[in-house]
């Protein structure tokens, strides 16, 4: 079983080298070539999924060399990050025709794609704050990329706040290497299985949660997100939105705690750290749904709003961590950790089209402000019907994708009778209700005003795009409801983060 | 104990990052951080009289390498990383300085109490 790893990370950076030589002239060429090489991603993604592998770089036998690591929970990611990038840059051919220097931005689009392919793929802690560094730094450039003064305000302040995360992250390996005496995730798990949890790995579990919880902007720790992500283009605040904040945050965490220290397996039970978890969760949901209320830019409230999202996916994550490590019934951990990992694929597509909706918006009436639009249904029928279903897939309407992924958070909750969860989680779901209700009532619903009159809809590609994710919103509740595509999708990644330590003999197995 | 200091270095420059007005003095305090934590690598493989990790032809052929190799050669492995981490660092301060520069011609101010375009 053959799956070439490396070639994830390889092609979307041999690209980002190669557009920028086509230059100006060349530039309907490079995005040809990038488009190409997005859609390829996504093919070979959809191709490993249900699949297991393990490539050791430069045939280096680990723990000595860097190896990559493919199961179930890296090709539900992987999908995800393919599929919203290549969204993303079908919108960017016309979209950023808008700007100047298409070429350089082609660049950092692919260098955060190879960026974060390789978070997901990585088995090796160094070299995951490598492939962190690497989507992060891109994605500092591509916020300020209008060189606007709020967007370089926007970079400054999430450059710094990433930075000091960054440092967290690295400090916190190179504890965990004095340690244990491995950098290789599988060796560090059984390092940690055979001499349990000492001070100084404590230490590095705290500072790994301060600097995965910046990059996800859980909470205390939110406060570069709102600026940041409306400032960027569209189709990155999508990106950003839909699929960095996860691979850099939520998965980075989940893989750190669940497989590589397997915190929640530990025979010593480890009660509070799943209880910080679902807290830092439980604070981003309610705050972050608060917040959303009271804004008038389209995008800020779609930024407070992923703040709030992301809090549902940690609490699913946390939830299972909770229900492993108190020693309650399997099964229910399984369906909290599938509840969350399913909500993270749902919310980078529908985010990701909300915020392309919004830059679909933008670009006709030009301007985010939702006080001065009214009454854009029938002028932007496609956006319109596009952001209609993703507001709906974000509140959990019933049949759209949103829905399948919370009703299973609750049911965990529920099933593990913490009653007080799931009233949280309809909660915060019922304000989300209410804030994209404002958003349709004050941008698709009312009086079209005045100067509004002659805008037309975009044409083209980016109207492909946003009806492409606005039909995965409303299929994939198929992904829960088909028994078979459950089996081969969704319960491979629960799978492989409930089985905590396991990842390590199953990795060193196939290494040899 | 020298990782007591290494640690106060850490927080001293993440004190300056947190409470210093200029942007210029932010990422000073970015920077001592990143000094800190790459102290903190090249500590860990250090040792007293320690030699360098290299097997050499002389050696090999003395005999009682293995245990005099294992005992004073000092760990490689940081080195490594940190020389990946200073790269690192440089590529986002030529980053984050050229932003500081932008910022600095659209505002006119290096202090950040007035620069705020943004809020909510």
């Amino acid at each position: 079983m053959n799956i070439p790893l490396p070639l994830f990370v390889a092609v979307p950076l041999f690209a980002a080298f190669v557009l920028p030589i086509f230059g100006k002239k060349g530039k309907s060429a490079a995005t040809f070539l990038a488009n190409v090489v997005t859609l390829g991603l996504v093919a070979m993604a959809v191709s490993t999924l249900g699949r297991t592998a393990v490539y050791q770089i430069g045939r280096w036998p680990i723990p000595f060399g860097i190896n990559l690591v493919l199961d179930g929970l890296s090709s539900l990611v992987l999908v995800a990050v393919t599929v919203v990038s290549a969204a993303a840059m079908l919108f960017s051919v016309r979209y950023m025709e808008q700007y100047t220097a298409k070429s350089k931005f082609l660049c950092l689009f692919m260098l955060m794609v190879a960026g974060m392919n390789g978070v997901v793929l990585s088995g090796d802690m160094f070299n995951l704050f490598v492939f962190i560094e690497i989507a992060s730094l891109s994605s500092y450039a591509l916020v300020a990329f209008g060189c606007e003064a709020e967007e370089l305000e926007a970079s400054f302040k999430y450059m710094v706040l990433g930075q000091i995360a960054s440092l967290f992250i690295l400090f916190a390996v190179a504890i965990t290497y004095a340690q244990t005496g491995y950098l290789n995730m599988a060796y560090i798990s059984q390092s940690v299985a055979a001499s349990g949890m000492s001070k100084g790995l404590y230490f590095a579990v705290a500072l790994f949660i301060v600097g995965f919880g910046l990059k996800a902007a859980l909470v205390p720790f939110h406060a570069w997100l709102p600026d940041a992500h409306p400032s960027a283009p569209a189709p990155i605040s999508a990106m950003l939105s839909g699929v960095l904040i996860k691979t850099l945050g939520v998965y980075a965490l989940a893989r750190v705690l669940f497989n590589v220290f397997g915190i929640f397996t530990l025979s010593d039970l480890h009660i509070e750290i799943s209880w910080i978890i679902i807290g830092l969760a439980i604070l981003s949901m309610i705050t972050g749904a608060f917040l959303a209320f009271g804004q008038t830019d389209i995008k800020r409230l779609m930024a407070y709003s992923s703040v709030s999202q992301v809090g549902y996916i940690v609490l699913g994550l946390g939830l299972g961590g909770l229900i492993i490590s108190k020693g309650l019934n399997p099964a229910w951990a399984l369906l909290a950790l599938l509840g969350g990992l399913f909500h993270l694929v749902n919310h980078s597509v529908y985010k990701s089209l909300l915020f392309l909706s919004s830059g679909s918006i933008q670009m006709s009436t030009g301007t985010r402000d939702m006080t001065q639009m009214g009454g854009l249904a029938n002028k932007l029928p496609v956006t319109g019907t596009t952001a209609t279903i993703a507001s709906a897939a974000i509140a959990g309407v019933p049949p759209f994708s949103g829905f399948w992924s919370k009703l299973i958070i609750v049911i965990a909750a529920v099933q593990a009778h913490y009653y007080w969860i799931g009233a949280v989680v309809v909660f915060v779901s019922l304000c989300t209700l209410i804030m994209y209700l404002k958003l349709q009532k004050n941008v698709f619903l009312g009086e079209l005003p005045e100067n509004l009159k002659d805008i037309t809809e975009q044409k083209g590609t980016m109207k492909i795009s946003l009806i492409v994710l606005a039909v995965l919103c409303v299929v994939m509740g198929l992904l829960l409801l088909v028994p078979a595509l459950k089996e081969g999708v969704l319960e491979p990644a629960a799978q492989s983060l409930a089985s905590g330590a396991e990842y390590a003999v199953n990795v060193i197995q196939m290494a040899r | 104990m020298i990782y007591a200091l290494c640690f106060l270095l850490f927080m001293i420059g993440l004190y300056c990052t947190v409470v210093k007005k200029n942007m210029v003095k932010i990422v000073l305090g970015i920077l001592v951080m990143e000094y800190a934590v790459n102290l903190f690598l090249i500590l860990l493989g250090f040792r007293t009289k320690g030699v360098a990790p290299i097997i050499d032809r002389h050696a090999l052929e003395g005999g009682q390498l293995t245990e005099l190799f294992v005992n004073t050669s000092v760990d490689p492995l940081p080195q490594a990383l940190v020389l990946t981490a200073i790269v690192i660092s440089l590529g986002s301060l030529a980053l984050i300085i050229s932003v500081c520069i932008r910022i600095y011609n659209k505002y006119g101010t290096f202090d950040i109490t007035q620069i705020r375009r943004l809020k909510g």
